[in-house]
């Protein structure tokens, strides 16, 4: 039952875009076609899990026993840009084709606020190793659900004519705001 | 190197290439922590330091840095000097630390930061990177000033924790998540339309 909480509560209730404000970068660059948000989230649910669990391991099994949490930024900023780095090389070889789908968005992945953010969470929230991977799942897959929906508006957007100071950046987020307002209709349903 | 170039490095980052309404980067904390003016500012000006500690750094020891390492020795240097920060707030201002949260240890990510250690200060001397970053985290704190105060005055009808109308009249969405993105929007639109001209 905690998994299911966990899991409404980050993909619709606590928004890792729409409510926490992590990961805008991305979601304003990439959003601009279905084809490539859905990559990025791809990529996104990708490495989120795989960091989340590593630098769980590295909290419990490293900083915590010897007092020496307030490494913990500099550590985990570490582990998530070599781990890009690795899962690149690793994805390269075993699966060319995957490759071809999320190789240009891996790079981009390190400076993407929400693997870091998830990371840190995380260890706040004093969950277990179980709940910390449905976590991380659950995010990123509330990170595809409003990347993808914005994605498909933005793509019908381009073509309609905007005021002048209304081009670009200016209409995608007052647009990520209506977005949030109906994300906040789920307010309430988790506590 | 005249005095009016290191001006206009400085004013460069205020003005024509302000972080946010020009250059749209790090725009995680500008929506995350403008719910009040006085948390954008205190925000702003965290980032200040570490632009200005990291862009420094990163310029003594720009001959030093291998290439291919490049990106990955900047981030060591700007991590630590959001450990500085991280540690130094928790101190003397605990408050504010807890209300920022999670966004004092996410500045290491903040697009911003590298943009400019990568874009500038692995160009440029000392003094010229000292004063980009002190103009570009400015301009951060200006634009996350101004989004704050904006929020707070219409969401609660206060600013800096000064009420200036009775806050039964304030609209509640302006502090919350849609009025961020919704006000920041608006905002970028009035800085086009100002620009244009």
């Amino acid at each position: 039952m905690t998994f299911i909480l966990i899991f409404i509560s980050a993909v619709f209730v606590n928004n890792i875009v729409l409510s926490q404000f992590l990961g805008i970068c991305p979601f304003l660059g990439v959003s601009k076609k279905i084809e490539t948000a859905l990559g990025m989230s791809g990529a996104v649910a990708f490495v989120m899990t795989i960091a989340t669990i590593i630098t769980y391991i590295v909290q419990k099994a490293i900083l915590e026993p010897f007092d020496i949490t307030f490494l913990q930024t500099i550590t985990f900023i570490l582990i998530i840009a070599a781990l890009v780095q690795m899962v690149e090389i690793v994805i390269k070889k075993i699966s060319p084709a995957l490759y071809q789908a999320l190789g240009v968005f891996l790079p981009l992945i390190t400076t993407n606020c929400a693997i870091l953010g998830v990371a840190i969470l995380v260890t706040q929230k004093d969950m277990n190793l179980l709940e910390s991977v449905i976590y991380a799942i659950s995010t990123a897959i509330g990170f595809g659900l409003a990347l993808i929906l914005f994605a498909g508006i933005r793509e019908q957007l381009s073509m309609t004519k905007l005021p002048k100071g209304m081009e670009g950046t200016a209409i995608a987020l007052v647009t990520a705001g209506l977005l949030a307002m109906a994300f906040m209709g789920f307010t309430g349903i988790v506590k | 190197m005249s005095r009016k170039s290191n001006l206009k490095i400085f004013l460069n980052g205020i003005i024509k290439e302000n972080p946010i309404f020009v250059l749209v980067l790090g725009i995680c904390p500008t929506l995350a922590t403008t719910s009040s003016a006085i948390n954008g500012m205190s925000m702003g000006l965290a980032t200040t330091f570490v632009l200005l500690g990291s862009n420094v750094v990163v310029s003594l020891l720009k001959n030093l840095i291998p290439d291919k390492v490049r990106i990955p020795a900047f981030v060591v240097v700007i991590a630590t000097f959001v450990t500085v920060v991280e540690m130094v707030m928790e101190a003397y201002v605990p408050a504010l630390f807890e209300s920022l949260g999670i966004f004092i240890p996410l500045i290491v990510v903040n697009c911003i930061v590298l943009g400019r250690a990568e874009a500038f200060a692995s160009k440029n001397n000392l003094g010229k990177s000292a004063l980009d970053g002190l103009g570009m985290g400015l301009g951060f704190t200006f634009a996350l000033t101004l989004l704050g105060i904006i929020r707070e005055f219409l969401g609660t009808g206060k600013a800096f924790g000064i009420t200036l109308f009775n806050e039964e009249y304030g609209m509640l969405l302006f502090v919350l998540a849609p009025g961020a993105f919704i006000a920041l929007g608006y905002l970028i639109a009035v800085m086009n339309k100002l620009q244009r001209k």
